[in-house]
Order: C-alpha cells, then sequence, then structure tokens
C-alpha cells in the first residue's frame, strides 16, 4: 500500500512537471514532449500494462487492465499525451481507494464474525490446559472465566455467573446461568467462574455453525445478484464492440471526420466497459444485510432469502411458542359475590388464590404449578414455609377433577367444573378462553381463576407493525377455537383458523399460497419443532427460538435467535433497506456509465469523465453498500 | 466431501466471479462458491481422486488470477 502510494505520488508529481511544462511552451520539441510525459506515464501504469500482457497470453483479453493499457496507450497515440497519463493516475489512485473500501468492508464483516472462541481451558487432572477447541471431546470439563468466550456447547456443572448472549441473540441484557443450566457456545461470561460439562464437538456448537450460515449465505445468490452477473457477461463485450464500431464506421462514413477523433470517443468506451461498480456493490450489499441481520440475531440463510422477505405479502403464524410463550399463567382471579364481602378487591383476590394455591401445592399438574406460581409472584404469599403448610390436611387429588383440603379446619375444593357439579355446588360458569379453576370453601362457592396461555409482549406490536405495512396477518394453531380466536382477537390477527392437526397446518399453507398474489411472498412463522413441513412449504419459512435446536436451523430459511416475533419487523426493514441500497447502487453504477457513453459518443466529455464512471463508481457504490452493514 | 480455502490477495470481485465458474467446471468438482467478502473458497468434491482435482483447481486459480494462491485452512 504504501509503496504504491510513493509511486502514485512520484508519477502525479513528474506528471505535474510535465503538463507545467507543456503549458509554458517548453516542449515544443514532440519527441521531448511524448518524452516528458512517458516517464511518469510508465511509471505509474507499467504494473497495469505488466498484468495486462501477461493476461492476453493466459487468454483473458477482456479484463480491467487491458482496457485501460488500451485506451491510455491509444491517447498517446492519438497524441493526447496528458490525458493518457493522467488517464492512468486516475485508474490508480482509483484501484487504490477500492482497494480500501473493499479492505474496510473485510475488515467490518470479520469482527462481524468475530465471535469465534480461539481456546478452551480443559480441565485435567492436574489444573487446566489452554487447548484449542477442535481439540475437546464430548463429556469433557472445561473452565470459563470471567472475560472469556464460551468455546462449546454444554452444560454448567458448577458455579455461577451471567452470561452476554448478545452475539447470539443481540439481546443486550445478561441472562443468568447456574449449575444445571445449558450454556452455548459464542456467550461471553461475565461475572463469575463456572466450569461447563461439553456436549457437542466444537464443529457442531453453536457458534460454529452461526459462522458457517453466515459465511455459506451469500452462496445463495439473490435475484438482483443472478441479474447482475448475467447483465456484466453482455455488457462488457457489447461496450467494446460498440467502441470497435465508433473507432471504424463514422470516420469512414461522417465526412472530414478524423479516425484520431472518434478513436479518442471509442477509447472511453473501454474504459467505462469494466461492470466492477455492480459486481462488487450488489453483493457486499446483501451480505452487508445479512449481517446486520445477524446482529440483531436473525440468521439469514441465504441472499435470496433476504430479498424475498421485502417482497412479503402474508405471515402466516403458529400460536403456541410463536405468538405466545408457550407457558401457562394465572390470567385472572374472580372472587364470587358472597366471598369475604368485608375486604377490598385485592385482599380477596388474594384470599382466594391462597385457598387454592395451599390446596394445590403438593400437586405436580401444570395447572396447579401454574396457581402456586402466581399466588408466590404476584400476591406474594410464601407457599414453601412449613409453617403454612401446618394449616393444610387431607389433601386428596380427584383424579380428572381437582384437588379437596381442610384448610385450617374449612374443607377447601379446587377444580374443574366436573368437581364443581359432582360435589353439588351452586357455581357460576365462566366463558373464558382458556383453563379455569373453580374454588370452592365449605359447600359455597367462592371463586374461579383463570389460566391462559400468554401472547409474547411483543406479539400485538409485531401484528400491528405487520399490518402497517399492508401484510395480512394468519394465526393457525391446534388449539380449540375459543382458545385461538381469543388470542387472535386480542392481537388483531386478520384471520384465525384453529383446531388444526398438522396435516392441515400444511394445506392451510398452499390454499394461502394459491390465494396470494404472483410476486408477493408467504412467510410461515413457527417454533421450528413440528412444523418442519409447513416451514419447507412456505416461500419463506422462519423459525423462532431456534438458539440452540438442530432441527429448527435445518428446516428453517431464516432463524429468529430468540424468542420475540418483533424481530419480523426489523428483518424485513433491513430486507427493504438493503433492496433499496441495492438498487440505488444499479442504478447509480449505470446510469453514470451510460451518460459518460452517450457524452463520448457525443465527443462532449473527455476520459477524465469516463475513469470516474468506472473507478469513482465503484469506490461510491462499495460505500453505500456498506451502510447495509449498519442497518439497526 | 466438503472443502474451504482461502484465496490470498483476490483483490476483485469479478475474479472471484471467474474462478468460481471456472473451478465447478473442472470434473470431480460438484460445486463451487467464491466468497470475496471473505476470500474464501468454497468446493464441494468428490473425495476419490481428490489430489487430482486439487492439482486441477490450482491450475485453474493460477491461469484465472496469477496473483492468487490457494491457503488450505
Amino acid at each position: 500500500m504504501k509503496k504504491r502510494l510513493i509511486r502514485l505520488g512520484a508519477g502525479a508529481v513528474l506528471f505535474a512537471a510535465a503538463a507545467a511544462a507543456g503549458a509554458l511552451n517548453a516542449l515544443d520539441d514532440p519527441v521531448l514532449k511524448a518524452a516528458a510525459f512517458l516517464i511518469p506515464y510508465i511509471l505509474v501504469g507499467y504494473k497495469v500494462i505488466l498484468k495486462a500482457v501477461r493476461n492476453i497470453f493466459n487468454g483473458k483479453v477482456f479484463d480491467e487492465n487491458f482496457l485501460m493499457a488500451v485506451a491510455s496507450i491509444g491517447a498517446f497515440f492519438v497524441g493526447e499525451y496528458p490525458e493518457a497519463v493522467a488517464v492512468m493516475l486516475f485508474y490508480q489512485v482509483g484501484e487504490l481507494f477500492e482497494d480500501y473500501a473493499v479492505g474496510k468492508s473485510r475488515k467490518s464483516i470479520a469482527e462481524l464474525m468475530n465471535i469465534r472462541p480461539d481456546y478452551a481451558n480443559l480441565k485435567t487432572a492436574d489444573g487446566t490446559t489452554r487447548v484449542s477447541p477442535e481439540q475437546v471431546k464430548v463429556g469433557e470439563i472445561i473452565v470459563v472465566r470471567p472475560g472469556e468466550k464460551v468455546p462449546l456447547d454444554g452444560v454448567v456443572v458448577s458455579g455461577n455467573s451471567s452470561v452476554d448472549t448478545a452475539a447470539l441473540t443481540g439481546e443486550s441484557m445478561p441472562r443468568d446461568v447456574g449449575v444445571g443450566n445449558e450454556i452455548l457456545s459464542g456467550c461471553i461470561n461475565l461475572s463469575g467462574l463456572i466450569e461447563v460439562k461439553t456436549e457437542k464437538e466444537f464443529g457442531e456448537s453453536t457458534v460454529s455453525r452461526i459462522l458457517e450460515l453466515v459465511e455459506n449465505a451469500s452462496s445463495q445468490k439473490a435475484k438482483t445478484e443472478n441479474f447482475i452477473t448475467r447483465f456484466a457477461a453482455v455488457y462488457t463485450p457489447a461496450v467494446v464492440g460498440a467502441a470497435v464500431i465508433l473507432a471504424v464506421v463514422p470516420p469512414l462514413v461522417i465526412p472530414g471526420a478524423s479516425f484520431a477523433d472518434w478513436i479518442y470517443r471509442a477509447l472511453n468506451f473501454l474504459v467505462v466497459s469494466c461492470p466492477c461498480a455492480l459486481v462488487i456493490s450488489v453483493p457486499l450489499g446483501f451480505f452487508g444485510g445479512i449481517g446486520a441481520a445477524s446482529r440483531i440475531g436473525v440468521l439469514v440463510k441465504g441472499s435470496n432469502y433476504l430479498e424475498a422477505a421485502a417482497y412479503t405479502e402474508l405471515v402466516v403464524m403458529d400460536k403456541t411458542g410463536t405468538l405466545t410463550k408457550g407457558i401457562f399463567e394465572v390470567e385472572k382471579v374472580q372472587p364470587a359475590e358472597g366471598f369475604r364481602p368485608a375486604v377490598n378487591s385485592r385482599e380477596r383476590e388474594k384470599e382466594l388464590i391462597t385457598l387454592a394455591a395451599l390446596a394445590e401445592s403438593n400437586s405436580t399438574h401444570p395447572i396447579s404449578q401454574s396457581v402456586c406460581r402466581a399466588a408466590e409472584a404476584k400476591y406474594g404469599i410464601t407457599l414453601k414455609d412449613g409453617r403454612i403448610s401446618d394449616h393444610v390436611a387431607e389433601v386428596a387429588e380427584i383424579a380428572g377433577q381437582g384437588v379437596s383440603a381442610i384448610i385450617d379446619g374449612c374443607k377447601v375444593l379446587a377444580g374443574n367444573d366436573k368437581l364443581m357439579k359432582s360435589q353439588g355446588i351452586d357455581f357460576t360458569e365462566s366463558n373464558d378462553a382458556g383453563t379455569v379453576v373453580y374454588i370452592a370453601a365449605d359447600g359455597e362457592y367462592a371463586g374461579c381463576i383463570l389460566i391462559a396461555d400468554q401472547p409474547k409482549e411483543d406479539a400485538a406490536e409485531t401484528v400491528k407493525g405487520l399490518k402497517a405495512r399492508g401484510i395480512t396477518t394468519v394465526m393457525l394453531t391446534g388449539d380449540s377455537k375459543t382458545a385461538g380466536e381469543s388470542v387472535g382477537k386480542k392481537l388483531g390477527i386478520d384471520r384465525i383458523y384453529s383446531e388444526l392437526l398438522p396435516e392441515d397446518k400444511v394445506n392451510r399453507v398452499c390454499d394461502l399460497l394459491a390465494e396470494k398474489s404472483e410476486k408477493g411472498r408467504l412467510i410461515f412463522v413457527g417454533d421450528g419443532i413440528n412444523d418442519a413441513p409447513v416451514l419447507a412449504r412456505a416461500d419463506l419459512g422462519v423459525a423462532m427460538g431456534g438458539l440452540g435446536s438442530d432441527a429448527a436451523i435445518e428446516a428453517a430459511d431464516i432463524v429468529i435467535m430468540d424468542d420475540k416475533p418483533s424481530k419480523l419487523l426489523a428483518l424485513m426493514k433491513i430486507s427493504r433497506r438493503t433492496l433499496s441500497i441495492v438498487r440505488q447502487n444499479i442504478v447509480f453504477a449505470l446510469g453514470v456509465k451510460l451518460a459518460v457513453l452517450i457524452l463520448s459518443a457525443l465527443g462532449l466529455c473527455g476520459m477524465w469523465a469516463a475513469v470516474f464512471a468506472d473507478v469513482g463508481v465503484s469506490v461510491i457504490a462499495i460505500l453505500n453498500s456498506m451502510r447495509a452493514l449498519k442497518i439497526k | 466431501m466438503k472443502k474451504t480455502y482461502i484465496l490470498e490477495d483476490l483483490c476483485c470481485a469479478n475474479c472471484a466471479a471467474a474462478i468460481e465458474r471456472g473451478v465447478a467446471r473442472i470434473e470431480g468438482v460438484n460445486s463451487a462458491s467464491v466468497n470475496f467478502l471473505t476470500t474464501k473458497m468454497i468446493l464441494d468434491v468428490e473425495e476419490e481422486g481428490y489430489d487430482e482435482t486439487l492439482k486441477k483447481i490450482r491450475k485453474v486459480v493460477k491461469k484465472t488470477e496469477p496473483d492468487v494462491t490457494i491457503k488450505e485452512i
């Protein structure tokens, strides 16, 4: 780089000296004048000419070096000495900029890939040894100190810490890990020393798979990229052909036209004929977009998928695990009118859930556990305390109905409607979607607790955002109609299909595919566990919460690493921005080239403009493409 | 079989595309992909007779872009 700079600098000085001498008419001898310009020309351009000659022997005629050599030597022969040197100088300076821009993009991409761990601390009989992550076998113990990257996937066997998963999920909140927790490679250990028993080899670990995926993503080319490749294959020969015609035909046809003038115009064509600006900047733009997506925890498996996301027309989402958390939580505590009328409503709720939680505290049923969880978390009731357990006696489970228990001498029943009916309790049946636990105390109906799957925090915002873009939202679920409609309506989903078996989901997606417009794309979003057939059938399969799940990463085209559906909106934004950057580059590069071609044919612009249309445009297009990497 | 190489001094996108096309045509190479930005060449090749294939690959790369050297990782 430095050598090149010195060479170009010296060339520029000599060129300026020759030009100044020429302007002062000090070089009236034509031979002297040619020599004065030849020295800087050779200094600046000898490498280009050497390369051109070598490439011709290799059977490569139309490369950039050849075109520049021909154009500048041609300029020499038609007597445009300053032009010849300037073109070569310009071209080289442009190349320098181009290399710089490419180097810079490579560096930012390398930074993005900088999640690869360099070493692992393997625990041995006498302390630890530092080995390369590839050497660690499954089942061995590795030590991860604070500040180090977790090199392999595994389970924590000792120590507590919090880990930064930002490189994997884009999530900035550290995650706490302790003994028994799974830990993924690529995370950064923040606080404590932990020992991890490896569960996968390095090649199979999350970090390796992510890196492989992102690096290979560019081999799945977008339509725009393929178009550019095909276009470039035609463009160069066409422009060169036009140059030949321009050099030969007009001087023969137009009276008084000189060969020198038209050859000069034709040489401009040669300079403009390189498609480099497009060939570099279009894939670079897509690569940048994929990089930007991976930084927020969205893995895109190919440029074609990133491109397709911008044309989304229909978003079909699975309910459980995608729009909802898939965890049952207490949604509502509703005391009966006659239950403890003396205290305020919060106290009444608290007393009701206390009764239910105490009665159910020994049960392992998921519904019972969510009642107990809510009692502890939302109402601050201590259940694990032995003193409180002392109040509970004669707990009995009634299979398929619920539980009964004696709490402080009061007989409490907690269970479904069947329990209430079988015990002859007069109760009000609830119409809410979800599972309802009815509670009775001493034969009197005390109230009910509604338990339902909760929508994710950002689910409603996601649906709203999609609709704002004119995208139709569809929800598929295997759940009951009431449960499906209740969630769907709450979120504002356009169309809800419930009570579907897995094969029904495939059929629904096929119907929807037939329904949408030619250009629009259908995205299916699922949790990737049992919807692989649907993921494959959709135009674009997105698996959510794919962190650590092989099946999801295999089946999907795009993987959202954490559980947030709102990443879908971010993905579409990146997709659209990337496409617009790519389009700007295509229009800009072709526009400038076309303008310079026309102006050159008319003899209105010099070779300087042609060189700008080649390397100048490349540099600008590359810098523009790099913006794709910065999209947030 | 999958093979990955680094193409050192790969300096133009057009050449990367040319190398990709050239290498993909070689017998024993099922698919080739050259990433200009990471300067990586990812090949899917037949395991049998790979030494011969690799020689051909080196030849094609040298011919397309004399400055580029293939490095194994």
